[in-house]
């Protein structure tokens, strides 16, 4: 493929570009979050074309409509400042569209000329430009700082800082934070919980939302999301139980610090034993049992594992994307006995390269493996032509290098813009465990069966 | 019911009446807080000058500008493909605080040297704007440093709407045309412009082109080169498609070159031939065989064309269509193409349409017919419902909602996967038009299910065991 001869074998270092990124930007992930509150507008403050990428990425992505207000910009905004312009966009919103919520983020050109979204929303406030009811609440999501997992943590503190209070009455509710996954990830978090026999309140709950039904209506809020009646009590209840670091942690320690709700921050509960720590902590938050229903649950994991842990032995796999998903993944890909040798992620951050560290001390890797924060797909694909692999996982942007070096590719991440599937079926839980070894091995399986020699060609696995 | 549209959108809403004197408010701002589906000055730039293949692409600014536009457009190359990769001088706040002037600079030097491209386009993002980055002159720095033109866009996303991207972008390019050599372009010569090789159109328009004796310099911009662009003020004649985007380009060197400027549209049957007997026309002068043989080229075409379309128009006779596109010129065609399906257009708007483009198309659609601006997604709802359409023809935000309503979608923007244009395009949309509208899909669906065929004995039997009651009801409303 042509596309590709543009990725020569040898590396050298690169100190002023990325190219072709591992990252987007923090509105968009600001935006996804706010589509998990019901009843919420998202709301760009920046030029208009921001929005219409984050809402075009975000149609690719699930197939359904993404609504999103923006303060379409204009030279005269960008000198004398935005403040015009969003107050207008509020009001304008309020009137036509009738949302509960408008969840404002910034961009990199509102950050940069200084607008404070705390005065404007105050201001906004006092010039009855917001209905009796309804809630403007934000958060600050420069673009050039961190990636879209940091807007997306950040407009899930922007939600807890918006409708949670202090001294609120206890409730014996827990919080969970569900962090940046899929729809479908989210509904079977709710789920187990509710096997569990817990109240809880998970927030941002984009389930039903960006997957909604089709019923022949276009609802541009569908009857789904955290309800603001849930979100107000947030800061009575007993506990948060926050996934993932990186899109969760900031928010959790947030209501810990605010709202006095101790939090417990767990690593995404993908794979088996990142699923168990999530069982276990609602265990003892909740103070309840495990029913054996989760415990047969987790019997069939571990069934799978045994029956086919000879196909997974010793694969190579290179992953990229979201620090969260990548530690859980890299986790559960060493249970399966498999190596991930090269792991880059493009969102910035500290901790990410000591935390794979640990696991992979733990796990007794046996082999190097590459590790790169703030690395791009480039480099993920310079890496591989150094070093072949024989799995890929990631978003959609690795199907160059599997189709260039014929490598099977499980897609997994943010964006999916090729493939269906992740708005439907989870790959949390147990239940998501389990599908994510059905995608691995058979995309294994299907090579070995397209390629085999005929003689070779085996009808039992 | 309140209605879906805001008071002051009301100018840019119209419905055709006969006798009125029409006229509609356009080509304004976006309301601030309206859910638009506008882009903006990058984006349009962005989308002119991305198939130029030969070329470096850098995007000065954050990741995201870069992020979204990689690879998104099938804007297809006969050879070189560095167009589809995506590079980023990724600007984080010690830049936004610093400035990126030596990170740009570090960028196009070390991207220069690995990729050996013909020319580097560098756009500027909202925050270069506010920044104040020099991007014209570390462009000029690299340029004398390199060999190779690298020329600034000045896209900042808030200095407009996508029309004044597509004027930045035209001035890009500007500065490429002239620089190359002419010698040897034939008399009888054109450039197509305005069309970006999506599903690989450009090459089914330029053989017809070839096969009526025309040679064709520079394809602007789909499978562009850098080096056609350098030396397309040779040719003897522009020919512009799409209302907005490389119009700009064309005036521009018909002001400084002298080359006379022709538009077209490839979109349906009267389109397309049009198209191409007004090229002959032009050069017929020059060579008088040129009008037969483009007769007998469209003669040809149609041959294979119109039987498979009466075979088609069976089944779509009567429906009706809601058409919502970025530029108003590809609604022109999209009206007649539907007539030739039997199909009527109810509803028709565009992003960027001007004053002038929403007149024609109020002169050649029926009565009754609405007429929007600037549209968003509750009153595009609105309509689909309130006119009972059965295809909405659009981009990648409206295909989601057709569907939540129960109607087929057309994509006639960035992601057709199918070329629409030239007389096999035709029959591709005609084809696409009837896979989307007969599908069996919209018989689960509850808006079409009143309409549907009496339910067999056996279906009866086998919803009276499963089905609850309320799909009846609903069915029945």
């Amino acid at each position: 493929m042509t596309l590709l001869r543009h990725t020569p074998k040898d590396i050298t270092e690169r100190s002023a570009l990325t190219i072709n990124p591992a990252k987007t930007c923090q509105p968009i992930g600001a935006m996804y979050a706010a589509l998990g509150v019901r009843g919420c507008l998202p709301h760009s403050h920046g030029s208009q074309g921001c929005c219409a990428y984050h809402r075009s990425t975000l149609t690719r992505h699930y197939k359904d409509p993404i609504s999103a207000g923006t303060s379409s910009f204009t030279e005269g905004a960008s000198v004398f400042g935005g403040q015009a312009n969003l107050l207008q966009a509020i009001q304008n919103i309020f009137t036509i569209y009738e949302p509960d919520v408008i969840a404002v983020h910034t961009t990199c050109l509102s950050e940069t000329i200084g607008d404070d979204l705390n005065q404007i929303a105050d201001k906004a406030q006092q010039e009855g430009k917001v209905p009796e009811g309804k809630y403007v609440i934000h958060a600050s999501t420069p673009s050039y700082v961190g990636s879209h997992v940091t807007g997306f943590s950040n407009m899930c503190t922007g939600i807890a800082k918006g409708f949670g209070r202090k001294d609120t009455p206890k409730t014996g509710k827990i919080n969970i934070l569900p962090g940046w996954v899929e729809p479908s990830d989210m509904e079977e978090i709710k789920r187990l919980t509710s096997m569990m026999d817990l109240k809880y309140i998970l927030f941002p709950d984009t389930s039903g939302v960006v997957n909604a039904p089709l019923l022949g209506e276009y609802h541009m809020f569908p009857d789904a999301g955290a309800k603001i009646e849930d979100l107000k009590e947030i800061g009575g209840s007993k506990g948060t139980v926050a996934l993932g670091e990186t899109a969760s942690g900031p928010t959790a320690r947030y209501m810990d610090t605010e709202f006095k709700v101790p939090c417990t921050v767990l690593p995404l509960p993908i794979g088996l034993r990142a699923t168990d720590r999530f069982i276990d902590t609602l265990r003892k938050v909740g103070g309840r049992n495990v029913p054996a229903v989760i415990d047969n649950e987790r019997g069939l994991v571990v069934d799978f594992m045994s029956d086919m842990h000879q196909y997974f032995h010793g694969k190579k796999v290179a992953l990229w994307g979201d620090p969260d998903q990548l530690v859980s993944l890299v986790e559960f890909l060493r249970d399966l006995d498999m190596l991930p040798v090269h792991i880059v992620t493009g969102t910035p951050g500290k901790t990410f390269e000591k935390r794979i560290a640990a696991i992979m001390e733990e796990t007794k890797m046996p082999v190097p493996y590459k590790l790169k924060v703030g690395g791009d797909m480039f480099l993920m694909h310079q890496w591989i032509k150094n070093e072949p692999v024989d799995l890929l996982i990631g978003n959609t942007y690795g199907k160059y290098i599997a189709r260039d070096e014929n490598i099977p590719f499980v897609r997994h991440g943010f964006p999916i813009l090729d493939r269906q599937g992740h708005q439907y079926f989870p790959t949390v839980g147990y239940k998501g465990a389990l599908r994510l070894m059905e995608m691995i091995l058979n995309v294994f399986l299907d090579k070995a069966d397209r390629e085999s020699p005929e003689a070779k060609l085996e009808l039992v696995y | 019911m309140k209605p879906a549209i805001f008071e002051q959108r009301s100018k840019q809403i119209v419905q055709k009446r006969e006798g009125d004197e029409f006229s509609i408010a356009c080509n304004r701002d976006s309301l601030a807080g309206a859910v638009s589906q506008r882009a903006c000055v990058f984006c349009g730039s962005r989308v002119v000058l991305y198939p130029i293949a030969d070329a470096l692409h850098l995007v000065h600014g954050p990741i995201g500008c870069a992020a979204y536009t990689w690879d998104i457009r099938g804007a297809l190359s006969s050879g070189p493909e560095l167009h589809r990769l995506s590079f980023s001088t990724d600007l984080r706040e010690k830049d936004v605080i610093f400035g990126g002037e030596k990170k740009l600079e570090a960028a196009l030097l070390e991207l220069i040297a690995q990729h050996k491209p013909n020319a580097a386009f560098v756009y500027s993002t909202c925050i270069v704007g506010i920044i104040g980055d020099d991007v014209g002159a570390i462009c000029k720095k690299v340029s004398a440093a390199t060999g190779i033109p690298v020329i600034p866009v000045q896209s900042e996303g808030f200095k407009g709407n996508k029309r004044a991207g597509y004027e930045a972008a035209c001035r890009a390019m500007m500065q490429l045309v002239g620089t190359g050599d002419t010698s040897g372009i034939s008399p009888l010569s054109i450039n197509i412009l305005g069309d970006f090789n999506l599903a690989g159109e450009i090459w089914i328009i330029k053989e017809y082109y070839e096969r009526m004796g025309i040679e064709v310099v520079a394809t602007i911009t789909g499978d562009g080169r850098v080096g056609d662009l350098a030396r397309c003020h040779g040719a003897a004649l522009n020919v512009v498609q799409c209302s907005g985007a490389t119009m700009d380009l064309a005036k521009m060197m018909q002001e400084k070159f002298g080359v006379p400027v022709i538009r077209a549209s490839y979109f349906g049957i009267e389109d397309m031939s049009k198209a191409l007997y007004d090229v002959a026309r032009h050069f017929q002068d020059k060579d008088p065989g040129i009008m037969a043989r483009t007769a007998a080229l469209v003669k040809e075409e149609l041959s294979v064309l119109l039987p498979r379309l009466a075979e088609l128009r069976k089944d779509l006779e009567g429906k009706k269509a809601a058409v919502y596109v970025g530029g108003a010129f590809k609604a022109f065609s999209l009206v007649k193409c539907f007539r030739h399906l039997g199909m009527k257009v109810v509803v028709v708007g565009s992003q960027t349409g001007t004053e002038e483009d929403y007149k024609e198309l109020a002169a050649i659609t029926d009565e009754g017919t609405i007429i929007v601006d600037d549209s968003n997604p509750l009153e595009l709802a609105r309509f689909v419902k309130d006119l009972d359409v059965d295809i909405f023809v659009g981009g990648v935000k409206e295909r989601p909602i057709a569907y939540k309503l129960g109607v087929g979608f057309c994509d006639h923007n960035h992601e057709r996967k199918e070329a629409l244009e030239g007389f096999v395009g035709m029959i591709n949309f005609a084809e696409e038009v009837h896979r989307t509208v007969m599908s069996p899909v919209w018989r689960f669906t509850p808006r079409r299910r009143g309409s549907l065929q009496p339910v067999t004995a056996l279906d009866a039997a086998a919803c009276a065991s499963t089905v609850s009651p309320e799909p009846a009801k609903e069915a029945a409303s």
